[in-house]
């Protein structure tokens, strides 16, 4: 058990904390939360910078036009990053978290080299059509037909909370190919071009006011057989290793944000006198030993990803996930208190993050199907009904 | 970074872990608690000889040599096997006070903040006094840990940092057995023509165990890697919540059985709940951890 960093992992470290220091400052201002186009640009110019500087798609196997780095580094890299302030992955999230990795390990070389370059280098943003509006935890039950037609498939259906939906390119799409086959094994993983004739984009306004997500329609879209990944009605597996990158390494820069959110909180309670309530001291002390203890976690489960051959995260990310979704909620209710009624003003910063901690033991699968997973693969319990 | 146990310290831990089932198995606990034996002196030498205490103490004054890391690791097995007595303050009196290093001596400390003493009549030394003080024996919510209030006051203070980190170890391993006897029992329990643990209710109940352990179980391990007293402080508060929790939950698993004193499942919870008081309470380690984040640059000055 070691919890030092070696020489070299020290240098990367050194070498990016200054590489950021130097770029960050020339960065032009964040657009607003409303801006679309503006967020996409951002995201993609920092994407960008990214490439340039040697740092895009760091874990990303070589072949894959990444940077083969280890776990641990990449580690470094959120780390960094987040500590710095620099732009969050925003609207490259799906590209680079799930879509480039599942392309990379299940691709062919073609479909490699039409997908992955350009969300490295920042040109092109995916978004994840997963969801329906009747299958959500139960995503198996999708039913998004798509029929061979040709060389095409002709696609018929509807998605849902689909994240960055109205700046994508692509979508890495589930759709059911073999409506008589058994609900997992009827399905196949394509990309699919947003601007095909047929698709069309419905933001949905979220609890925050934003229009985080949207429903796609899919109204006879004719996409080629060609841009299917990994074979015929074998999609859910092609899914399952898409969904372990998810779990994988999502929340690191988070982890570390909570921490300076709660240092910020302690400060401010310090400053309006709620810091002389035990109860709430207690909590904020609690809390700063949680986060601590979740960060440890994380360096634990990316320690055993460096162990594993392949370094595909472990199931044990459902774990690191049910904890940090209920920690982060109880932070900024904690907030909230801190705060008393300035919390619900819009204009502080904390009361959107408040709203938007609220998706986190939703999205991603929630926290009672997570709990499942832990209960029946972790501890081998029998699986219900 | 390789924040995972090396192979020498599983080797570590597989031994003290098969020295335990021998020595200390279900028989054995149920058989101390019948006799009310409850530090076996016998099996103290035998940790003793197998370096139990002397473990941290250097290999020049008869010492294994080995460090923190080594001992949470061989501490959470003592917490499995629900070893009871006073392993934290013989650990910590080893060098200090004669015998304890080999576990000739059984050495008890003034751990728990008020006129209570724990294992005093079978105590040779008490930390933080001179001399074993008298004390009038009061019934103990713990079968196998009795108490005496004493009338002198003692200062372990010296020991508390250390003795917090391995009580929260033993608390891990109460509550990752706790998860495997609750798993166990959800397995084999048929109602409604199935096994409980089928029902979502049931399992919901085993992973959030499970999630509470394996955090306090990080936490302890990168106190005792680190040496930090912050992460020390959150190590036993994260590890009392899942020791004491844990205990809970699987007891209400166990329906009405786990009510019972045949259940091994109160044994586990009254010890969480000695040791939750024991070196730092859970309110302490929240003041210590608030005063410490307050203090810090941004909330995040331990990172990296
Ligand atoms: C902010 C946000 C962003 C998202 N982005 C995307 C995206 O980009 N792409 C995408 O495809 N999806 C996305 N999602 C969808 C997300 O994955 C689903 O919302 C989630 O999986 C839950 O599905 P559901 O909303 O249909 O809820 P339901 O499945 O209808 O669940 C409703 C309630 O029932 C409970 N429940 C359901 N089944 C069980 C069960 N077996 N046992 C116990 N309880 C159960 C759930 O826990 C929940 O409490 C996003 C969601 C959010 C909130």
């Amino acid at each position: 058990m070691d919890l030092t960093y070696t020489e070299e992992e020290q240098d990367f470290r050194a070498r990016l904390r200054a590489w950021l220091a130097k770029v960050l400052p020339e960065l032009p201002a964040r657009p607003s939360p409303d801006d679309w186009p503006g967020r996409r640009a951002y995201d993609l110019g920092w994407q960008r910078r990214l490439y340039e500087a040697g740092y895009a798609g760091l874990h990303w196997p070589v072949d894959a036009g990444g940077r083969g780095a280890t776990p641990t580094q990449h580690l470094i890299f959120l780390e960094e990053t987040e500590r710095a302030g620099a732009p969050y992955v925003g609207a490259n999230f799906v590209g680079l978290l799930h879509a480039g990795p599942t392309i990379a390990a299940e691709g062919t070389a073609q479909q490699r080299a039409r997908w992955l370059p350009p969300v490295l280098r920042g040109d092109e943003v995916w978004c994840q059509g997963f969801s329906e509006p009747d299958a959500g935890s139960d995503l198996a039950s999708l039913r998004t037909r798509a029929v061979r037609d040709g060389d095409d498939y002709v696609i018929s259906g509807s998605k849902i909370w689909t994240s960055h939906a109205e700046v994508a390119d692509w979508c890495e799409l589930l759709v059911r190919t073999d409506p008589g086959a058994p609900k997992h094994r009827g399905i196949s993983w394509l990309a699919l071009p947003m601007d095909a004739p047929g698709v069309s984009v419905r933001p949905l306004r979220t609890l925050a006011g934003s229009a985080e997500f949207a429903q796609v329609f899919l109204d006879e879209v004719r996409v080629p057989v060609a841009n299917r990944v990994g074979a015929e009605n074998d999609g859910w597996r092609v899914t399952m290793v898409t969904l372990s990158f998810e779990r994988g390494t999502a929340f690191v820069g988070e982890v570390v944000a909570c921490r300076r959110t709660l240092g910020e909180l302690a400060r401010t309670a310090k400053a309006n006198g709620r810091w002389d309530d035990p109860v709430l001291r207690r909590r904020l002390g609690r809390l700063y030993g949680e986060f601590g203890a979740l960060w440890r976690l994380t360096q634990w489960n990316v320690s055993e990803a460096e162990r594993s051959a392949g370094g595909v995260p472990g199931i044990g990310g459902s774990v690191f996930k049910l904890a940090y979704s209920h920690a982060r909620q109880e932070l900024y209710d904690t907030a909230a208190e801190v705060l008393g009624a300035r919390s619900l003003s819009l204009e502080e910063e904390w009361t959107l993050d408040r709203l938007s901690s609220l998706s986190y033991t939703i999205a991603a699968g929630t926290s009672q199907i997570q709990r499942n997973i832990v209960a029946e693969r972790i501890l081998g319990l029998p699986k219900g009904r | 970074m390789d924040f995972q146990p090396t192979e020498e310290q599983e080797d570590l831990r597989a031994g003290v872990r098969d020295l335990l089932a021998g020595r200390y198995g279900r028989e054995a606990l149920r058989a101390s608690v019948d006799t009310g034996v409850t530090v076996d002196r016998a099996l103290w030498r035998e940790l003793g000889d197998a370096g139990f205490f002397a473990l941290r103490l250097p290999e020049s004054e008869g010492g294994v040599g080995l460090g923190l890391p080594e001992a949470v690791l061989v501490f959470e097995e003592a917490g499995r096997a629900l070893v009871p007595g006073p392993l934290v303050a013989t650990h910590l009196a080893a060098g200090v006070v004669p015998g304890a290093a080999a576990g000739t001596a059984v050495v008890s400390a003034f751990d728990l903040g008020g006129p209570l003493v724990a294992h005093l009549a079978e105590a040779d030394a008490v930390l933080g006094a001179s001399g074993v003080p008298a004390g009038e024996p009061v019934r103990s919510v713990d079968p196998l840990t009795p108490l005496h209030r004493v009338a002198v006051a003692g200062d372990a203070t010296a020991y508390r940092e250390t003795g917090a980190l391995l009580t929260a170890a033993l608390q891990v391993g109460s509550a990752l057995r706790t998860v495997e006897l609750a798993v166990r029992y959800a397995g084999e329990r048929e109602q409604f023509g199935q096994p409980i643990g089928a029902f979502q209710a049931v399992k919901h109940l085993c992973a959030r165990m499970l999630v509470r352990a394996e955090v306090a179980r990080t936490a302890v391990y990168a106190a005792a890697v680190t040496g930090d007293a912050g992460e020390a402080a959150a190590a036993k508060l994260l590890a009392d919540g899942a020791a004491v929790r844990g205990a809970r939950d699987c007891l209400q698993v166990h329906g009405g059985m786990g009510f019972t004193w045949e259940a091994d499942v109160h044994l586990h919870l009254k010890r969480a709940w000695v040791r939750a008081e024991q070196w730092r309470t859970v309110a302490q380690a929240e003041e210590l951890l608030a005063r410490e984040l307050v203090d810090s640059e941004e909330g995040a000055g331990r990172l990296g």
